[in-house]
């Protein structure tokens, strides 16, 4: 279709001239062209994005949308749901990104936790902030449109490198650069392991369009160890455990609007990999792939979260949650491939529906959770929660749009992280049509574990909008804030709108997402009914039914009928302000709150086997008498149990490796000639046998 | 088996009655419409201002399955938030004079107050002590005074419901 | 609108109107046990309109969140309620929300509340938060599996669909599986609604407070939505309990004979429940916080082995 191809074109084009516009130009004018062309763009890869899906037939695009030879691209519908990830939240982060990179009205930047030395820093520079934007947008527009294996390494190559230089834009902070650089050591890994298991696919030859990787057959072996790499790849970049660890140091430390696209978006890519290899070019596998995923997706969740509880830095915490939700996205891939091997093909659908549906959702209110902690950020100069609160009234527009954003994370209905988490529990009920039994008896503990995950992560989100939103300001730079400048606001507000629309209407984005299932060789979740607003979404072969629509109608109707029966019944006294009710003490100071290390500490004591925290109680008395405290230090900490046991050895057994092979370099040139003339000889006996 | 003989109807509670001699003082003209309101379900905090602990014992009874205060839609709460009546004990003490004062700011409207002993209406055996701010009522405004030192649970109950004007039961099961 | 939209109103009305009267005869049935005459069975009513004329205090710095927070857990906790399969078995309007719906909308209540208990900034609210999210959080594995072990026999989450499941094959009522789920649900229920060995609804120390320390600050209209809506808590909770393991006396068909024996077979059931939680509460001392995690991990292995049971047994 022609407008498809003019889209495209368009897309391209937006970025290019945003990412120019905005290295060419200074002050507002710079800010204002990155965005444009950023939001320019993404509008237009929403757009084709809803077109494909809606049309369904899926298009080769001629390389000149991307002037490299050997480049291949091609939009289908597992491809579009993708495009509608990044259309959307592309959009509302140009938005976002032109108020944010503007300097901070008198704020300058903390370092994150606690007083941190070194003093407030300058604002990173606005102009690398909207070129990245557009880059990183552009790369992964490109990643989800690859249709051979060397497109897809050079965009997945790009945007690694695209997003370690926005985590790098404020290069002074030393957190910064030891982020960067546990990402880019990661993200080369996982690269490593991806040319490889590309190689393996397509047989040698990269340049090969993957309609016919498609055809082909490989040995089980060989299937089995792409299965491995795609697992290994996909998931340092999606952020699975163990291979989470840059997570936690990368997103907080980059500029919000690319924290919100890096947990948004960037960890999809990951998912879109391993759903276009695994699923679509591999049609699936054996049970036990599934079980991998299944495994390694509730190890994610469950740590993901119980993490994200401990923290006190706001977007260490969302960073942390991110991991859990993208845990239970690969739960949710890892049911659908188990279906798949026992035949069952709807309870499948169901499942990879339910996982592409929460990535959509994820992107949507994730995404919207990373601006207003950078608005929070922004505006007080600190991410440490104990030094929040009380933001609910000097920042009124933010609070609301992030407690939508808390809501919808919170699995609370009729929001769109309920309706997603919804789907994937009927899909992982559906576990008791699977023949054999120790294999069916996984789905009631995924379950057990998938709603562990959202109990614990309902926690989360009360301690981490109520100790930064809530109660009194910790400190003078709490209670400073104002609000978020318009800009802001609007990025945040139409993610906001994104998770009510998609709460509210899952009987219109389901059966569209039946698109890209039949892209991948499975059948759609149930014919598309129209979308009748009442109708309950039930799936056929399924075992229940919901109407978020009616729902939310009924709580709104109850709510009202609640006010008109109160005033009938002549409850009109009037609210009178009062001090709050503290057992007769004196005055009430910001300190007597709970502060959200004591919030988590109920939790720390529960799953205190799998923290294994330390705590250090030091007392300091007066000199002159024991019996007088002069002050007490108290330092928790949560053992770093993963790094210790899996990290550190195998780097220190890399630094070893890496000494030894620096004997080699002896610094004497006749050793070098020597190295030269063994290898010329090796080469010619070489070529001389298996020439 | 001791547990399941207690289904049969059979209670300790004893009835209320009349008291002999009179124990209450009424101090304030009441509202009408608080006890209107109140008539069937009160809520009361009770607030130690400094006492012995001897009335707490006695108020403790109330609960009891003796005096049995929930027969007539009385309970506890919590917090003065949840009250409506306020049962203040103890001759007030310096450090209990504002706690004092903002539990009975922090009760919402309207709102009754009864001091219970002879330490809430006259600061007794502490009168003049050095530690002592005042009775009661120079703190809170009070509604009904029981004397004694400690007045018997039944003194008690047969205060607060003057001060909601009920009519003392002369048999109640 | 239709018999069945009538009828679905009829059972909300009826879960909302009766659930003070429910407490208040587990409040005067642990009376009789411990020898005392007790509260008249209509006392929370009384409680009730009381507090409705009582002026609602907040405090100066608590938001636009504390005042709102009363409207939403009950209107969650009467969404629940209409989703309940009470008196008939096949009304349209368990369509609307199936057993996870109903979870989920206990947990937004519980959410809400637990952000109000934040807000004034007493440290009562706060610790009473933290508690109750630790509990909620901990009981939802139990639920999850317990709902997997319903919807396996019921072949649905529909709450409708599993209790005339139940009815049309009675003898799954007694298979291990459902007994097990039903002594799962039944510490969960505990749990859930604060009551002992969990939870003591009738403290007055602010540390051995769950759910009482965040009402501390609420008072008059908003206070009484908020005890109000824990009453229907407990109502809906017993009501499930009832329905979905003892289904027999729900109407399944709409005849007015067939709603009145459902109404009797629901009052008969629920007194049972009730005098089972007097006694309960009676009888146990309430556990400290840290042993309630233990208590749950038993529940969630009763849950496990329901689960396990049903799925051999298939």
């Amino acid at each position: 279709m022609p407008s498809a191809l003019w889209l495209a074109r368009a897309v391209m084009l937006a970025y290019a001239f945003g990412a120019v516009g905005a290295l060419v130009s200074r002050g507002r004018a710079g800010r204002a062209l990155g965005a444009a062309g950023a939001l320019a763009g993404s509008l237009a890869v929403l757009c084709l994005g809803v077109l494909v899906l809606a049309g369904g037939t899926p298009l080769p695009l001629p390389a000149l949308v991307f002037p490299i030879s050997g480049v291949l691209l091609r939009v289908d519908s597992l491809s579009a749901v993708f495009l509608l990830i990044i259309g959307l939240v592309g959009s509302a982060a140009a938005v976002y990104g032109y108020g944010y990179s503007a300097p901070a009205p008198g704020h300058p930047v903390e370092p994150a936790t606690g007083g941190g030395a070194g003093g407030p820093r300058p604002h990173p520079d606005p102009r690398a902030m909207g070129t990245l934007l557009n880059l990183l947008l552009a790369t992964m527009t490109l990643q989800v449109l690859a249709d051979n294996a060397f497109t897809f390494l050079f965009a997945w190559e790009a945007m690694s490198l695209a997003t370690c230089l926005f985590v790098l834009t404020d290069a002074a902070d030393p957190e910064a650069v030891r982020a960067a650089r546990w990402y880019l050591g990661m993200s080369h890994a996982g690269f490593a392991a991806l040319v490889g298991l590309l190689l393996l696919l397509s047989g040698g030859d990269l340049t090969i369009p993957f309609e016919v990787v498609r055809q082909a057959t490989l040995t089980a072996g060989v299937r089995d160890a792409v299965f491995l790499l795609a697992v290994f790849a996909f998931g340092t970049k999606a952020g699975l455990v163990p291979l989470h660890v840059w997570l936690p140091m990368a997103h907080p430390v980059a500029p919000s609007q690319a924290s919100a696209l890096m947990s948004a978006v960037v960890l999809k890519m990951g998912i879109y990999g391993l759903l276009r290899i695994v699923v679509d070019l591999m049609h699936g596998g054996p049970a036990w792939w599934g079980g991998v995923l299944l495994g390694a997706g509730a190890l994610s969740a469950v740590f993901g979260i119980l993490y994200a509880l401990l923290e006190s830095d706001l977007k260490r915490l969302l960073a942390f949650s991110s991991i859990e939700n993208i845990g239970i996205i690969w739960m949710a891939i890892g049911a659908g491939l188990i279906f798949l091997s026992y035949g069952l093909l709807l309870p499948a659908s169901v499942a990879f529906a339910g996982a592409l549906y929460h990535a959509l959702n994820h992107a949507a209110f994730k995404g919207l959770l990373f601006m207003g902690a950078g608005a929070v950020q922004r505006s007080t100069g600190t991410r440490n929660m104990e030094r929040l609160g009380g933001l609910i009234g000097t920042m009124p527009w933010t609070a609301g749009l992030f407690l939508i954003g808390a809501a919808a994370v919170a699995a609370l209905p009729p929001l769109n992280g309920f309706a997603s988490e919804w789907l994937i529990f009927q899909a992982l009920l559906e576990g008791f049509r699977i023949p054999q039994p120790s294999t069916a008896l996984l789905m009631p503990i995924a379950v057990g574990i998938l709603a562990l995950a959202s109990g614990l992560t309902a926690a989360c989100f009360v301690k981490a909008f109520g100790i930064t939103f809530l109660a009194i300001p910790r400190s003078p730079a709490a209670e400073r804030a104002s609000e978020a400048p318009f800009s802001m606001r609007a990025g945040m507000a139409l993610l906001a709108a994104a998770c009510i629309a998609l709460g509210l209407g899952p009987f219109v984005v389901v059966p569209r997402l039946s698109g890209a299932l039949e892209a991948m060789g499975l059948t759609a979740p149930g014919p598309p009914s129209p979308p009748l607003v009442t109708r309950p979404l039930g799936i056929a072969g399924t075992t229940g039914q919901m109407s978020p629509v009616l729902l939310a109608a009924g709580l709104l109707g109850i709510v009202a009928l609640v006010h008109i029966g109160l005033r009938l019944a002549g409850a009109r006294a009037p609210v009178r302000r009062v001090d709050a009710w503290g057992c007769g003490r004196i005055r009430q100071t910001p300190r007597m709150q709970y502060t959200s290390a004591a919030f988590a500490e109920p939790l720390r004591r529960v799953f205190a086997e799998l923290y294994r925290p330390t705590d250090d109680l030091t007392v300091h008395v007066h000199p002159a008498s024991e019996y007088f405290v002069q002050s007490i230090e108290y330092h928790a900490a949560v053992s770093p149990w993963i790094d210790r046991l899996i990290y550190r050895p195998m780097l220190g057994l890399l630094t070893r490796i890496a000494g030894r092979v620096r004997a080699m370099q002896g610094g004497s040139l006749h050793l070098y000639l020597l190295y030269l003339c063994v290898a010329l000889l090796v080469a010619l006996l070489a070529s001389r046998w298996l020439g | 088996m001791a547990l399941f003989t207690r289904l049969l109807p059979s209670t300790v509670t004893e009835p209320l009655g009349a008291g002999e001699h009179d124990a209450l003082h009424v101090a304030r003209e009441i509202d009408r419409r608080a006890q209107r309101l109140f008539g069937r379900a009160l809520a009361i905090r009770e607030v130690d201002a400094g006492s012995c602990n001897g009335c707490e014992i006695e108020i403790s009874g109330l609960t009891g399955p003796i005096y049995d205060m929930e027969r007539f839609g009385m309970h506890f709460v919590a917090s003065p938030r949840h009250a409506d009546l306020l049962l203040v004990t103890g001759p007030v003490t310096r450090n209990m004079e504002v706690p004092l004062r903002k539990t009975y700011e922090a009760t919402p409207d309207p709102k009754l107050v009864v001091a219970v002993g002879d330490c809430a209406r006259t600061c007794g055996v502490f009168r003049g002590s050095y530690a002592v701010a005042g009775g009661v009522g120079d703190i809170v405004p009070v509604d009904v005074f029981v004397a004694g030192c400690p007045p018997e649970p039944t003194d008690i109950l047969r205060g607060i419901l003057a001060a909601l004007d009920r009519r003392i039961p002369e048999v109640s099961r | 609108m239709t018999a069945t939209a009538w009828l679905a109103a009829v059972q909300t009305l009826l879960a909302v109107g009766l659930a003070p009267g429910l407490a208040g005869v587990v409040r005067r049935l642990k009376a009789r046990l411990q020898g005392r005459i007790g509260p008249p069975i209509g006392q929370p009513y009384r409680e009730l309109r009381k507090l409705l004329q009582k002026e609602p205090l907040v405090a100066h710095h608590a938001s636009w969140l504390f005042r709102a927070t009363p409207f939403i857990v009950f209107a969650t906790t009467v969404a629940v309620a209409a989703l309940v399969p009470l008196l008939a078995v096949g009304l349209p309007i368990y369509a609307v929300g199936d057993l996870i719906v109903v979870v989920d909308l206990l947990l937004a209540g519980t959410f809400f509340l637990a952000l109000a208990g934040l807000d004034p900034g007493s440290p009562f609210g706060g610790m009473g938060a933290s508690r109750e999210m630790t509990i909620a959080a901990l009981a939802e594995p139990v639920i999850g599996v317990a709902i997997f072990a319903l919807a396996l026999t019921a072949d649905s989450t529909n709450l409708g669909r599993i209790a005339a499941r139940m009815l049309a094959h009675p003898a799954t009522a007694v298979s291990p599986g459902h007994l097990l789920a039903f002594a799962a649900l039944f510490i969960v229920t505990l749990a859930e609604t604060g009551r002992l060995p969990v939870d003591n609804p009738s403290t007055h120390l602010e540390l051995t407070m769950i759910h009482e320390a965040m009402l501390l600050e609420y008072s008059g209209r908003y206070l009484a939505l908020l005890e109000w809506a824990a009453d229907i808590k407990l109502f809906v909770f017993f009501a499930l309990l009832a329905n979905l393991f003892v289904p027999w006396g729900l109407a399944v068909t709409l005849t007015p004979l067939a709603l009145a024996v459902a109404l009797g077979a629901l009052a008969l059931k629920l007194g049972v429940l009730a005098l089972a939680l007097a006694l309960l509460e009676t009888r146990v001392a309430k556990l400290r916080l840290f042993r309630v995690p233990e208590l749950l991990s038993v529940s969630f292995v009763l849950a496990l082995l329901a689960v396990t049971a049903s799925l051999l047994g298939r």
